[in-house]
């Protein structure tokens, strides 16, 4: 089977003053159809900006992103607004208050992607369709009418769902779907995504940094740390037996597993600075609780350490 | 009845304040449409017979020193204030605000060079720079009104620019863009109805400061000519003769005026609740 998404070498510079920040950083990651795949990372590691970029309203600087077996990273983002590739990849943002207007009724909102994207629609049709989505995401027809402001929290994140959906995308990028919302009311969503997920046959990239929920909805998980992926592989692997120092210590820090996951392990130390990062050091270098000194002169690759599951790392723990 | 006109009416319900400058709005209207109808008598008929009368049963205002009704000229001149007003108001609200949501949409070098211009503007003392615009440009009303509105421009585009930046990366912006809106509808179906609310309390701010600004232009001579009825005018003229003691010349245009001004700056608030969609429960 043919990836759906397939992203080789991709980075990302911002300009600062002379020096440029390299937000992401040679990254290259893979979704095939269907498939769910955790993307975790801790603030400011560049997760952000991929997704801005796989979601094409951000250009890259280098690199390809390959969908559907077509080129679409060369496109500006302004032009792959018209483009119908622009329908299959859509989004769930992170904060459902934000991310709706707050001058467009529940309606309009899911109804806007429909008006732009599909149709052409009669009235009735438009409604129609409006309805089912609400109905297939568990938002009741009553509150169609009602602005955000009117609507609860788990309800506003319902909408932000339905808009992604309608119309009909093959990638959706969840971009931590449920960090703004109550822990009872995110279980909920999270229950509904994933059988979404599974009724609707589209694809999952799952940003978060809640690692019991990537290992609940997602099949393989890719690490990123200071703009690099550090370890990718299935859910099971990386969970059972994490090589790199990072995730390990990411895996460590997971409240419910501090005891079976073994003693948390502490980083100590600054993380690196993203600004002109040296080509040679490892990103993780200076907080990594190994530190070789090869780790100072050679920024180590991704290599396949068994099935599917890959670290870059001189001194991958077993 | 439409949710907006249900809105509507629990806003004016809500706020007596409010629904009296709105009463006072329609009544403004009502004047200026139908205002040479109303008038008892002709606004510029004069018999000199009459002249300079203290008000009575007959000419309520009095009359001014050509023996012109007062309350005639008063209510005939409701129609060019308000055109004044009005057309330099939505002058500059359709090209500040369409300024300010460049600059603050594209930054960089738009929103520099909108700047400057905004504040080399800001930088005269506005009145001066309106009689400045009417001297060079010559006494009629549509310079009046292109003066009016140049002055009042920085203060939407400034509004304008401020309320667009902040909105610029707003999750539901870029939530637009996904869902296949272009930059251009992006602006004016996402960003500017958001924007509206607090540019309607400048707008009705606004007309008040327009009103009296083209009144003041013509008082100092540089408006409208006489014997054309105009608040500003009928004050200028009524000037003179307080000292004398005949009081009501320049007394009811200038109450009218102040009416007008009090009712139009009381109507911002009521417009943006009325506007904005997050007063509804």
């Amino acid at each position: 089977m043919r990836p759906l998404l397939d992203v080789v070498d991709l980075c990302r510079r911002f300009p600062v003053g002379k020096s440029q920040l390299h937000a992401v950083d040679m990254i290259s990651l893979h979704v095939m159809p269907g498939e769910a795949v955790g993307l975790v990372g801790e603030s400011g590691c560049g997760k952000s900006t991929l997704v801005r970029m796989l979601t094409r309203v951000l250009d890259p600087t280098e690199g390809s992103i390959r969908f559907d077996e077509r080129e679409i990273g060369y496109i500006p983002a302004a032009r792959f607004t018209r483009t119908p590739d622009r329908a299959l990849i859509q989004m769930v943002f992170q904060d459902p208050t934000e991310s709706l207007n707050p001058r467009f009724t529940a309606f309009d909102c899911i109804a806007d992607p429909l008006r732009r994207l599909k149709g052409p629609w009669t009235t009735a049709g438009l409604k129609a369709r409006v309805e089912d989505l609400a109905g297939m995401v568990g938002l009741p027809v009553e509150l169609l009418g009602r602005f955000p402001h009117q609507l609860s929290g788990g309800q506003k994140a319902r909408v932000g769902i339905a808009r992604a959906l309608g119309p009909e995308p093959r990638l959706l990028i969840l971009d931590e779907p449920t960090s703004a919302l109550d822990v009872s009311v995110q279980a909920v969503v999270l229950k509904l995504l994933d059988d979404l997920r599974r009724r609707l046959g589209v694809s999952y990239l799952f940003v978060s940094h809640d690692l019991n929920v990537v290992r609940l909805l997602c099949e393989r998980v890719i690490v990123m740390y200071l703009g690099k992926v550090v370890e990718s592989g299935p859910v099971e692997a990386v969970f059972a037996t994490p090589r790199h120092p990072y995730t390990k210590a990411l895996l460590s820090a997971i409240p419910s597993r501090g005891e079976e996951g073994g003693p948390r392990i502490r980083l100590s130390g600054e993380p690196r600075s993203p600004i002109d990062p040296s080509p040679q050091v490892c990103r993780f270098f200076g907080r990594c609780p190994l530190g070789a000194d090869a780790c100072q002169t050679e920024m180590p690759e991704l290599r396949e350490m068994g099935e599917g599951h890959r670290v870059a790392c001189h001194t991958p723990m077993d | 009845m439409s949710p907006a006109l249900r809105h509507m009416r629990y806003v004016l319900a809500e706020n007596p304040v409010t629904a009296g400058a709105f009463v006072g709005f329609a009544l403004l209207i009502a004047l200026a449409l139908f205002g040479p109808m109303i008038a008892p008598f002709d606004p510029l008929a004069s018999d000199t017979d009459i002249a300079l009368q203290p008000p009575s049963l007959a000419h309520w205002f009095g009359t001014d020193h050509l023996g012109r009704d007062i309350l005639s000229r008063v209510i005939v001149a409701a129609r060019l204030d308000m055109q004044i007003a009005l057309a330099a108001v939505a002058l500059s609200f359709v090209f500040g605000s369409l300024l300010g949501v460049l600059a603050g949409w594209y930054g960089g070098g738009i929103d520099r060079a909108i700047g400057r211009v905004v504040d080399t503007i800001m930088a005269f003392p506005l009145f001066v720079l309106a009689m400045g615009i009417v001297a060079a440009l010559g006494n009629t009303v549509g310079n009046i009104i292109y003066a009016t509105a140049i002055i009042n421009l920085p203060f939407y585009a400034r509004m304008a620019r401020a309320e667009t930046n902040a909105r610029r990366d707003a999750g539901f912006v870029e939530a637009a863009r996904l869902s296949g809106n272009s930059d251009a509808r992006i602006l004016a179906a996402q960003v500017f109805p958001n924007i509206l609310p607090p540019m309607m309390v400048q707008v009705s701010l606004n007309l008040g400061y327009a009103i009296l600004n083209a009144a003041g232009l013509s008082f100092i001579g540089l408006g409208v000519r006489p014997p054309t009825p105009e608040w500003g005018i009928m004050v200028a003229e009524g000037a003179t003769y307080i000292v004398s003691g005949e009081w009501w010349i320049a007394l009811f245009p200038g109450l009218v005026l102040m009416a007008a001004v009090f009712c139009f700056n009381l109507l911002g608030d009521g417009l943006r609740d009325i506007i904005d969609p997050r007063r509804r429960t």
